[in-house]
C-alpha cells in the first residue's frame, strides 16, 4: 500500500509541472495588463513612464523564461510570491480565504452524503415505484437547478420571510459557532443540494448494478437478511465509484464556487479567483491554479487510497 | 450647489410607482440637508459597503473608489468640500488661507491642535511633504494626478503653522487641488523613513484610527479621540465591507449593512426600498461620471471627422436619458461639463452641438449624408465595451441607434484588463468609455479630450492644438464668465470633430438606512466620505 502511495505521489510531480508550464504560458498570451487596471481605474492619469516604471517594478518586463525560472523556483521553496494587485504575499491572500471555502465544501459534502446515500440507495432498492420516481425527479431538479439561483432564491425566501439576510463577514467556527453557521449553512444547502443529486444518481444505479451480481444471489441464497444484504454486500460495492464522485466534487468546490460565493459575499478562493483572473493578477492566477491542480491530484490519490482500504482487489493489484 | 440633489422617504406605493415616474420626476431640484435632522448622538458602528478591493492604500497613487471608501476616514487635507453645500469650500486642516491678487501665491494658517494617530503634530512640514510628494514624486512612488501640480513652483514653510505656495502661473483649479480629497496630508517623519510608506501603512489625522484589513472581507476603523475638531467623530468607527454589487441589495435589505456610497440602479433601489419601507432613505443626484464613445482616430474611417460627427448626430440623446434612466445609471444628456453644474451648457445651448438636437429625422438623415460624402455608406465595425453595466447597456444602445442609419456594428464585450490592453495597444475601433473627476472644475475635466501627446488619459489618439489652446487659456481664466465661453468654445470645437463624445451622464442613486445621518450627497462619490459627521439615530 505505502509503496503504491509513494508511486502515486512521484506521479503528481510531472502532472504540475505541466499545469505550471502550461498555466504560465497560457496567461502571457491573454490580452491584459494589470498595471492598467491598476493605475488606470476610474479615470487615474497615468503616463507612459509611469506604466513602464510599474511594470519594471512588478519585474513584468522581464524575459519569460526568467518570470517562470524565478517562479518554478519560488514554488519549490513554497514561496508564491506576491499579488501584484494588493502587494501581500500569495500565501497570506489564500491563508485568509482557504478556511472558509474548505468548511463550505465539507458542510456541503456532508449535506451530500447525508442526502445522497439513503436516498440513491431507497431509491434503488424501491425501482420504479412512486418512492424512485420522487427521488428521481428531486435528484434530476438538483442537477437543472444551478447551484447560485438556488442561492439567490434562498436569500430571497430569508428576505421576504424573515426579513434577514445571512452575515456578510465570515466568523470563525471557533469564535463564533452561531454566526458561523448562521453564515454558511446556506450557501452549502444551495451547493449541498446539486451535490447530492449527483452523488445520489451514482449511489442509485451502482446499487441497481450490484444488485444483479452473483454474490448478492448467493448472499439471498444462503438466507442472509435483505438489510444485510443490502448494508454489508451490495452498499461496500456500490460505494466505490460514490466515492470517486464525492471526491471529485469535493475538489471542486474549492475552486468553483465562482457564482455562489457572489451571490452569499463569501470572501473564499471561488470570488479571489475571479478577482484576479479580471484584473490580470498572473502571480496570484498562477499560485490559485497551482492550488486547485494539488487539491485535483490529491483527492484522486486519497480516492484511490479509498478504493485501496475497500476493495482489497485494488490493494492487492 | 445642491441642485439635481433629491433626498426622499419612498413608500412601498412610491416605489413600486418610481420607474413611472422617469427621470424628470427624481431630478426635481430638492434639499440636500434632509437627513441631518435632530442633535448628532455620539456611538455606534456604521457598516457599509465597497465593492472592490483597494489596489493600495496610498490616495495619492490611486483614482479608485475602492481606496477612497475605505482609507478618506482616516486622513486629513488643506482644504475640504462644506459639507451640504458642494462645491463651497472650507478649510481642513487649514484654518484659514489668503491669495495674492496677482493669483500667484496662497498662503495658509494651519490649526494648531491637529495631531496624527501616532500622537505627533501636524505641521507646516507635513503639508509640505504631502505636497512635494505629490508633484514631485521620489523614485518608486505613484502620483496619480501629476498635471494638477504643473503650476505649483515652490512650496514655502516660514513657521510650523503657516504654509505658502508660490506658482508659475496663474491656475484657476488650484482651489480645487488644495480641496481635492485625495491629496491628503501625510506624515513627513514617516515619509523621510519611507516615501512609500502610505501604500501600505495607514497613519493620518483624520477622524478615524486604523484597526484593520482583511483582504477581500472588511477593512475596519475606529473613533480617533485626539481628533482636531471637538465632538468630532460622531461614531464609534466603521466597518467597510467588501462586496459584489448583488450581495449589497440582499446585505442592505436584510439589515446586514447600512450603506453604500457609490450607487445602485433604479432596480435595485426599488427592491431595497420595498425590503426597507420606512427604514428607507434614497438620495438621487446628477454624477460627475459620463460615458463616453471614443472613436480611434488613427484608424480608418475614425480618421475622417465625417464619419465620426454622423455615427454622433445618429444617437437619440434625449430619448435614450427618457428610457434608459428607468433602467440603468445612464441618465442626463450633457457636454463635457455635468450638467447642472456652473459651468454646464444649457439645453438650448446644447441642442446646436451635433448628435443633441431633437429632431432625430434631420439628424439621421444627416449622418447618412455625411456617411455617404465620406463613402461608408455601409459601414461596418466593432465596438469595444466593458462586460459591465452600466456599460453594456450603453453598447446596446449605440449599437440600435447606429442601426437605424444602416450602420452594422458588432458588439465585444472585454473583461477590464482586455479592455484596457485594447485601449494601451489602440488596437479598437471604437470605444464605450468614462470619466470621472471629484469636482466640476473644466480643468479637471477637459483634461480628457486634450491632445494624447498631451493628456495619455485621450485614448482616441487625437491631436488638436486648437482644442489645446483653448483648454490652456480656460486653465488660467479667472474670470468665471470668461471661463465658461472658453469652456463652451471647447465644447463646440471638439463636437465639431468628434473625437470623443458624451453619450449620456450617470445619475448616482444612493440608498442607505435611515439610521445613518448627517452623511452628505454630492454630485461625485469621492467626496464627503471622512465619515466625520456622519451618525447613528438610535
Amino acid at each position: 500500500m505505502l509503496a503504491y502511495a509513494a508511486r502515486r505521489i512521484a506521479l503528481m510531480i510531472p502532472t504540475l509541472l505541466g499545469v505550471a508550464l502550461i498555466t504560465f504560458f497560457m496567461l502571457r498570451v491573454v490580452p491584459g495588463d494589470i498595471v492598467e487596471v491598476k493605475m488606470r481605474s476610474d479615470g487615474g492619469y497615468v503616463t507612459q513612464e509611469l506604466l513602464a516604471s510599474e511594470r519594471a517594478r512588478l519585474g513584468l518586463d522581464r524575459p519569460l523564461v526568467t518570470q517562470f525560472g524565478d517562479w518554478m523556483q519560488g514554488l519549490v521553496t513554497l514561496d508564491l510570491g506576491t499579488s501584484m494587485w494588493t502587494g501581500r504575499p500569495v500565501a497570506e491572500e489564500i491563508g485568509v480565504r482557504i478556511g472558509l471555502t474548505v468548511q463550505v465544501a465539507l458542510m456541503a459534502a456532508v449535506i451530500a452524503v447525508l442526502i445522497a446515500v439513503p436516498l440513491g440507495t431507497i431509491s434503488a432498492l424501491f425501482r420504479d415505484t412512486w418512492i424512485d420516481y420522487v427521488a428521481r425527479i428531486f435528484t434530476i431538479a438538483g442537477l437543472a437547478v444551478p447551484s447560485f439561483w438556488l442561492g439567490m432564491l434562498i436569500i430571497l425566501g430569508l428576505l421576504t420571510v424573515f426579513h434577514w439576510s445571512p452575515p456578510v463577514t465570515y466568523t470563525p467556527f471557533f469564535e463564533s459557532p452561531l454566526k458561523n453557521i448562521s453564515q454558511l449553512i446556506w450557501p452549502a444547502l444551495a451547493v449541498g443540494y446539486r451535490y447530492a443529486a449527483v452523488v445520489a444518481r451514482m449511489v442509485r444505479s451502482s446499487i441497481i448494478e450490484v444488485m444483479k451480481e452473483d454474490y448478492i444471489r448467493t448472499a439471498r441464497a444462503k438466507g442472509v437478511f435483505e438489510r444485510m444484504v443490502v448494508a454489508r454486500h451490495a452498499m461496500r460495492n456500490a460505494l466505490l465509484p460514490a466515492i470517486t464522485v464525492i471526491g471529485l466534487e469535493f475538489a471542486f468546490l474549492i475552486g468553483g464556487l465562482v457564482v455562489t460565493e457572489q451571490v452569499f459575499n463569501l470572501n473564499g478562493i471561488g470570488r479571489l479567483f475571479v478577482e484576479a483572473v479580471s484584473r490580470s493578477d498572473f502571480i496570484l492566477v498562477q499560485a490559485l491554479v497551482m492550488l486547485l491542480a494539488v487539491v485535483f491530484v490529491s483527492m484522486n490519490l486519497i480516492v484511490d487510497m479509498l478504493y485501496g482500504v475497500l476493495d482489497p482487489r485494488v490493494r492487492h493489484g | 450647489m445642491t441642485d439635481h440633489i433629491n433626498s426622499r422617504n419612498f413608500s412601498r406605493r412610491t416605489a413600486l410607482a418610481l420607474p413611472a415616474l422617469g427621470f424628470s420626476a427624481l431630478s426635481l431640484p430638492g434639499h440636500a440637508r434632509a437627513q441631518g435632522d435632530g442633535p448628532p448622538r455620539r456611538g455606534g458602528t456604521l457598516t457599509y459597503a465597497v465593492a472592490a478591493e483597494p489596489p493600495t492604500y496610498d490616495l495619492h497613487a490611486t483614482s479608485t473608489f475602492a481606496v477612497m471608501h475605505r482609507v478618506a476616514p482616516h486622513y486629513s487635507t488643506l482644504l475640504r468640500y462644506e459639507a451640504h453645500n458642494y462645491p463651497n469650500v472650507v478649510g481642513d486642516v487649514a484654518e484659514s488661507w489668503t491669495a495674492a491678487d496677482d493669483r500667484l501665491s496662497y498662503t495658509f494658517k494651519l490649526h494648531s491642535n491637529i495631531r496624527f494617530h501616532d500622537g505627533t503634530p501636524l505641521t507646516s512640514e507635513d503639508v509640505k511633504a504631502s505636497y512635494d510628494r505629490l508633484r514631485a514624486p521620489p523614485e518608486g512612488v505613484v502620483s496619480n494626478r501629476l498635471p494638477s501640480f504643473q503650476q505649483i513652483a515652490a512650496i514655502e514653510t516660514p513657521d510650523p503653522l503657516t504654509v505658502v505656495f508660490r506658482m508659475k502661473a496663474v491656475d484657476a483649479s488650484i482651489m480645487d487641488t488644495f480641496s481635492s480629497p485625495w491629496n491628503s496630508i501625510f506624515s513627513a517623519a514617516r515619509l523621510r523613513a519611507d516615501p512609500n510608506f502610505p501604500a501600505r501603512n495607514v497613519m493620518g489625522s483624520g477622524p478615524f484610527r486604523f484597526v484593520e484589513h482583511v483582504a477581500g472581507s472588511h477593512w475596519a476603523g475606529e473613533r480617533f479621540d485626539g481628533y482636531f475638531r471637538d465632538g468630532h467623530p460622531y461614531l464609534d468607527g466603521f466597518r467597510a465591507i467588501t462586496m459584489s454589487p448583488s450581495a449589497m441589495v440582499n446585505a442592505l435589505s436584510g439589515r446586514q449593512i447600512m450603506a453604500e456610497f457609490r450607487g445602485f440602479t433604479p432596480n435595485e433601489r426599488d427592491r431595497i426600498v420595498r425590503a426597507l419601507g420606512e427604514d428607507s432613505l434614497v438620495q438621487e443626484s446628477s454624477w460627475m461620471l459620463h460615458m463616453i464613445l471614443t472613436f480611434n482616430t488613427k484608424q480608418k474611417p475614425f480618421d475622417d471627422a465625417r464619419v465620426r460627427r454622423a455615427l454622433s448626430l445618429a444617437i437619440d440623446r434625449w430619448g435614450g436619458s427618457q428610457n434608459l434612466s428607468r433602467i440603468s445609471q445612464l441618465g442626463q444628456v450633457g457636454g463635457l461639463v455635468r450638467p447642472g453644474s456652473s459651468w454646464s451648457a444649457t439645453p438650448e445651448e446644447m441642442q446646436k452641438w451635433p448628435g443633441y438636437g431633437r429632431d432625430m429625422v434631420a439628424n439621421r438623415a444627416e449622418a447618412k449624408r455625411l456617411l455617404r460624402e465620406a463613402g461608408h455608406e455601409n459601414l461596418t465595425f466593432t465596438l469595444l465595451d466593458r462586460n459591465h453595466q452600466p456599460y453594456v447597456t450603453a453598447g446596446i444602445f449605440l449599437i440600435d441607434q447606429w442601426r437605424q442609419i444602416g450602420v452594422r456594428v458588432e458588439h465585444q464585450q472585454a473583461e477590464l484588463s482586455a479592455w484596457y490592453a485594447a485601449q494601451g495597444s489602440g488596437n479598437f475601433s471604437a470605444l464605450v468609455d468614462s470619466f470621472t473627476q471629484f469636482s466640476d472644475d473644466p480643468t479637471n475635466v477637459l483634461v480628457k479630450y486634450i491632445s494624447s501627446d498631451r493628456a495619455e488619459i485621450n485614448v482616441s489618439g487625437s491631436t488638436d492644438r486648437e482644442l489645446d489652446r483653448l483648454f490652456d487659456q480656460q486653465a488660467s481664466t479667472v474670470d468665471p464668465v470668461a471661463r465658461k465661453a472658453l469652456v463652451r468654445q471647447f465644447e463646440t470645437r471638439l463636437f465639431d470633430e468628434s473625437y470623443a463624445v458624451p453619450i449620456l451622464w450617470w445619475q448616482r442613486i444612493v440608498v442607505m438606512n435611515r439610521r445613518v445621518r448627517g452623511w452628505t450627497m454630492a454630485p461625485t462619490h469621492m467626496i464627503y466620505q471622512d465619515l466625520g459627521d456622519v451618525w447613528l439615530s438610535a
